[in-house]
């Protein structure tokens, strides 16, 4: 635990004394603010997140795997990746001590918003169920796109690569449900794509309506993509 | 030879084949290092030396064969192996926005070394490899002969039995080039260290023992001194004589230092081949007999002599 813990702090460290980071915190709130203001400037506001929830899931698609892309990429580029694995470190401990950093850094990121919550209680009354719905559901699903971004990273030694691979998969999860229209109306093929896509399961967080089905596939995707970079970080054994 | 005790045997490997794809990097390589030997190895560019080095340190397991390092599987019992290895890689890679000091931590906590002797350490390894002034620079701001000392700081910061470096000296101007070796010396008074090198000399001060290697296989191993001798030597050579072959061969037999010489016709002219004794350069001695017994020499080469051609391809001499 002490070396996950030891990666961790070190990339957590380079996050924030990185301009990269910095840039990508920054555009976050940005847009993030824009989805929050447009939704109250409209003639009968709402006092309400679901607009900012739903902008942020998607600028998630572009600025989570920036902030991933680095992870691994960079040290298979310097080397350093060398020196990492033939310390007594186990694969599993570099990969999630990384997937950890940037989670810290995603929350350092979401964790200023909570300045619109606090905006919102002071200048009217909002529903308090939806709010931390939403935020859980967010939380759930930028764990889900670092993965996807860790997973990339692992791959491959360049980090526009990595970055652009992994905005790929996630926008084609992001709008499965689009592509759910092609095909007979509930019927199997529809119903598997939507389940599949990230898109449906955030709906009902947004609504305030926790399901254990939503935080199980959000679990589960992050689970799924971590493994794999395990594995695929591993490869390199049989390659 | 070194003796096949396995008690005093630091690292045994054998049948060791790694492929790239189809393309074998080293292929049936057999060695072992005594403890607190040092041993070298010496072969050109792309001889296999680094695939070597990575199969030693754990970061790729071998295609087939096996190596123990203190009867420990590098493969099975990896994580045990790496807790003994200080590992140098060629190209030194560090990373460049930490300081000196912050690396050297992280490293050693990567290590699992307690807390209070990774303080302790870090200030010692600094002093050994001179880093004293640099302590708290930014690696990426140092010069390559600088981080090369990082590199080797980082390699001994958790007082490995087993060092492993890899061309040491490769690309450091030439006074680093000196410290670099002294301190490789000193190392070596206490800990095992294998280290690759394309540089005869290097090694030769550097090492007890040197292992050869080209195109993936090991072609001799000897002792520095040992090795310089036969590099001046030339065991097989192939001489053309005009003369009657019924004295030319039995007067070539009769030389002193003559193992073995044969005879054969090839287009009409006389090929002698000529086996030496180990260490010794007989085209002296074999020019003045041919013209001695009156008869002619017409041409005069070593041949087979795939050592003599692999030294050729080193760098067998400085320019300081």
């Amino acid at each position: 635990m002490r070396t996950v813990q030891a990666v961790a702090w070190k990339e957590i460290q380079i996050y924030f004394s990185s301009p990269t980071a910095y840039i990508v915190a920054m555009i976050f709130l940005a847009l993030a603010s824009f989805f929050f203001v447009r939704d109250l400037s409209n003639p009968f506001p709402q006092a309400s997140m679901s607009s900012f929830f739903q902008g942020a899931t998607i600028i998630l698609i572009l600025l989570a795997p920036t902030l991933t892309m680095r992870l691994l990429a960079e040290e298979q580029k310097l080397g350093t990746i060398e020196l990492l694995l033939t310390s007594p470190v186990r694969d599993w401990e570099v990969v999630v001590g990384k997937y950890l950093a940037s989670l810290v850094f995603l929350m350092g990121t979401i964790i200023p918003t909570v300045y619109y919550v606090i905006l919102l209680a002071i200048f009217a009354d909002p529903d308090p169920g939806p709010i931390w719905a939403g935020y859980l559901g967010l939380v759930l699903y930028g764990a889900a796109a670092l993965s996807v971004g860790l997973l990339t990273s692992t791959l491959t030694n360049n980090q526009i690569i990595a970055a652009v691979v992994a905005m790929g998969i996630l926008l084609m999860l992001f709008f499965a449900n689009l592509a759910a229209n092609i095909f007979e109306p509930s019927g199997l093929a529809a119903t598997i794509i939507t389940e599949v896509g990230m898109h449906s399961h955030f709906e009902d967080f947004e609504r305030g309506v926790i399901d254990t089905k939503n935080i199980a596939y959000y679990l589960l995707v992050t689970t799924f993509f971590i493994f794999v970079s395990i594995r695929a970080l591993e490869s390199r054994r049989w390659r | 030879m070194v003796k096949q005790d396995s008690k005093s045997m630091m690292i045994q490997a054998s049948g060791l084949t790694h492929y790239y794809g189809p393309y074998a990097a080293i292929e049936d390589v057999n060695f072992n290092v005594e403890r607190g030997e040092v041993l070298g190895f010496l072969g050109p560019n792309g001889a296999g030396k680094t695939t070597t080095m990575r199969i030693l340190t754990g970061y790729m397991p071998p295609t087939r064969g096996k190596v123990t390092l203190d009867d420990y599987d590098i493969v099975e019992q990896s994580l045990e192996v790496r807790r003994k290895v200080g590992y140098l890689p060629e190209t030194v890679p560090l990373y460049t926005d930490m300081s000196v000091s912050t690396y050297l931590k992280y490293m050693g906590t990567l290590r699992q070394m307690p807390p209070k002797n990774i303080k302790r350490r870090i200030s010692e390894v600094i002093d050994v490899c001179r880093l004293g002034d640099y302590r708290s620079s930014q690696i990426g701001k140092l010069s390559k002969g600088f981080r090369q000392r990082v590199g080797i700081a980082q390699a001994i910061l958790h007082e490995p039995e087993v060092l492993v470096l890899d061309e040491p000296t490769i690309g450091i101007d030439p006074i680093q080039v000196v410290e670099t070796r002294r301190l490789i010396q000193d190392l070596g008074k206490e800990q095992t260290v294998v280290l690759s090198s394309h540089i005869l000399p290097e090694v030769s001060m550097i090492c007890d023992r040197v292992l050869i290697i080209n195109e993936g296989k090991i072609v001799a191993e000897d002792t520095p001194s040992n090795l310089a001798e036969r590099l001046q030597g030339s065991e097989q050579m192939e001489v053309e004589i005009g003369g009657p072959v019924s004295q030319v061969l039995p007067a070539l037999r009769a030389m002193p230092g003559v193992a073995n010489a044969s005879h054969r016709t090839i287009q009409g002219n006389e090929i002698y081949t000529i086996q030496a004794t180990e260490g010794k350069d007989l085209r002296d001695e074999i020019s003045r007999a041919v013209i001695g017994g009156g008869w002619s020499l017409l041409s005069m080469h070593t041949m087979g002599m795939s050592l003599e051609e692999i030294f050729l391809r080193l760098t067998t001499h400085e320019e300081l």
